[in-house]
């Protein structure tokens, strides 16, 4: 055969296999077929012939297995797996940018850093104990309303819109906060818009008050503890030195029990330290909250950073958790945990998966002082600044870029099993280890895939459970 | 089937067509707030 040819046919079958993905996972053999989401459990011999089959070599890998399994059900495979290309559900087509993701992003959500301060001093904060490498600073009421009316104005017909109040810590400025929700709640009733106000909070400020009033006004909460009590001192100290458990923890109690348990997150951030972060969750879950979310910390040389050499260890964890999640579950016991969240059959659109975390076109961070940029963690960051509140955006060509840095545009992403569900990862983490927003950071990228399976694995298991159709396969 | 079993009745390419409202919540996949992966969000449809 010329070269060339072998050259195209080499490329067909190292496209096929970008268009599937397959895994061991809690001792399940797994199959994802990228472009159409479709889950497969599946068998040993499935597995294994699927690092031969491309969908059109049918003689070669019944062939290339015949020492190890009977040609018999080889063929009986075989035919399985076309079955399944008939259906759509194998070696899909390629996705390309479809026409339902506009060129240009709608603006509907924003991230108000409304202190750049803070009364706690996490180790690994990434806004420098809220100062965001400036001063530290208030937002405004003025800044505020300006900054609900931009979304207003830009957020054309779409009737649902998002506010995060961040910082810092944003209780500090609890003034402002109320004026800005009294504000969002009139102007909702003008426009016929809908926002849903989030607030993130570190938990020492939430007396009786606070908490009635963020219940009245229906704010829903980002509650910061990172699971026991020693993992959490250490990181979460106070401005004193001192831990902050006990005290965050006895308020967040009474704050999630006064909302009937609903509308909250507790979430968490694990580093080098404690790497044996299932213990957190569980810690978490046995304080009684069942709405949690444990990430990774993102650091580039800090002691407690998580380094390329930490990752075994990292996965050996997140198979502890998934297993632990699961026995929980069977318990009744069971907790939500944001990272295996996954709507198997229904789950985002094309568009959506492209759009990602909307960072710098669909979702904006505003500084103190009102200006604009792509995301809460670009907010200081040199060359980002998109402009304000007040004048609009004025370096045009940011969202832009933004815009176009989808997983199809990114040379890594574009072949990466993973790209549907992850979405290209988190541009700010990319620019701070590579200076460059579509340059992925790798260790976030080996996280998320370990933590893609294992969410695959526990949906498919509790998708089989609920049906009563766990088969022996 | 005796050797697969198919977990999901997958509607990720029908959505080529179909999807794009952006009524979707607003996804961060940051360690620093609840960050989405965007697989882990649901459809407001
Ligand atoms: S960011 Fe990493 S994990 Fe995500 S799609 Fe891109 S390469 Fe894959
Ligand atoms: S760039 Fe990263 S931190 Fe910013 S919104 Fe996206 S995922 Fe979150």
């Amino acid at each position: 055969m010329p070269e060339r040819h072998l050259l195209f046919f080499w490329e067909i079958k190292t496209a096929m296999k970008e268009r599937i993905h397959k895994f061991e996972q809690g001792g399940e053999y797994i199959l994802l077929d990228v472009n159409s989401a479709a889950v497969h459990l599946i068998d040993r011999m499935t597995f294994d012939l699927l690092d031969v089959f491309d969908g059109t070599n049918d003689d070669e890998a019944a062939q290339a297995l015949s020492g190890k399994y009977p040609e018999s059900e080889l063929r009986e495979v075989l035919s399985e797996l076309h079955e399944l290309m008939d259906a759509k559900q194998l070696f899909a087509p390629d996705i390309d940018v479809p026409p339902t993701f506009a060129a240009e992003g709608v603006v509907k959500s924003m991230c108000l850093m409304v202190a750049h301060d803070c009364n706690l001093r996490c180790g690994y904060c990434f806004a420098g104990t809220g100062e965001y490498g400036g001063k530290r600073e208030l937002m405004s009421n003025e800044v505020g309303e300006a900054a609900v009316e931009y979304i207003i104005g830009h957020s054309k017909g779409r009737k649902h819109c998002e506010i995060d109040f961040f910082g810092g810590e944003p209780l500090v400025n609890l003034s402002v906060v109320k004026h800005v929700t009294e504000y969002v709640r009139r102007r909702e009733k003008e426009t016929g818009k809908i926002f849903k106000l989030t607030l993130t909070t570190n938990g020492l400020l939430l007396d009786e008050d606070t908490r009635n009033w963020l219940n009245a006004n229906r704010v829903s909460l980002v509650l910061s503890l990172d699971g026991r009590r020693e993992v959490h001192d250490r990181m979460r100290p106070d401005a004193g030195g001192n831990g902050t458990y006990d005290r965050v923890l006895k308020n967040f109690r009474a704050m999630v029990d006064s909302r009937g348990g609903k509308d909250y997150y507790l979430r968490g951030t694990y580093t080098k330290y404690n790497l044996d972060f299932t213990k957190d969750v569980l810690s978490m879950a046995d304080a009684g909250f069942d709405v949690l979310s444990v990430e990774p910390v993102v650091a580039k040389d800090a002691p407690y950073a998580i380094k390329e050499s930490n990752l075994p260890r990292v996965y050996e964890e997140y198979d502890r958790l998934t297993e632990a999640y699961l026995k929980r579950h069977r318990e009744g016991r069971g907790f939500f945990f944001f990272h295996f969240n996954m709507d198997l059959s229904g789950g985002p659109c094309v568009a959506k998966r492209l759009s990602g975390c909307g960072a710098g076109h669909e979702y904006y961070a505003v500084a103190a002082n009102g200006d604009l940029y792509p995301c809460h963690q670009f907010v200081g960051r040199g060359g980002y600044r998109l402009g304000s509140v007040f004048e609009g955006v004025t370096n045009k060509d940011l969202p832009k870029y933004f815009r176009e840095s989808h997983v199809l545009n990114k040379p890594k992403c574009a072949d990466c099993w993973a790209r549907f569900f992850c979405s290209g990862g988190c541009h700010a983490n990319a620019e701070l280890f590579h200076g460059d927003i579509r340059e992925p950071y790798e260790v976030g990228c080996a996280i998320q895939k370990k933590r893609l399976e294992c969410a695959i694995r526990v949906q498919a298991e509790l998708a089989l459970e609920k049906a009563g159709k766990k088969a022996d396969v | 089937m005796k050797h697969i079993q198919t977990v999901n009745k997958p509607t990720l390419q029908e959505t080529i067509k179909k999807g794009g409202c952006g009524e979707c919540q607003a996804s961060c996949q940051s360690a620093c707030k609840t960050s989405c992966t965007v697989g882990n969000q649901t459809c407001e449809k």
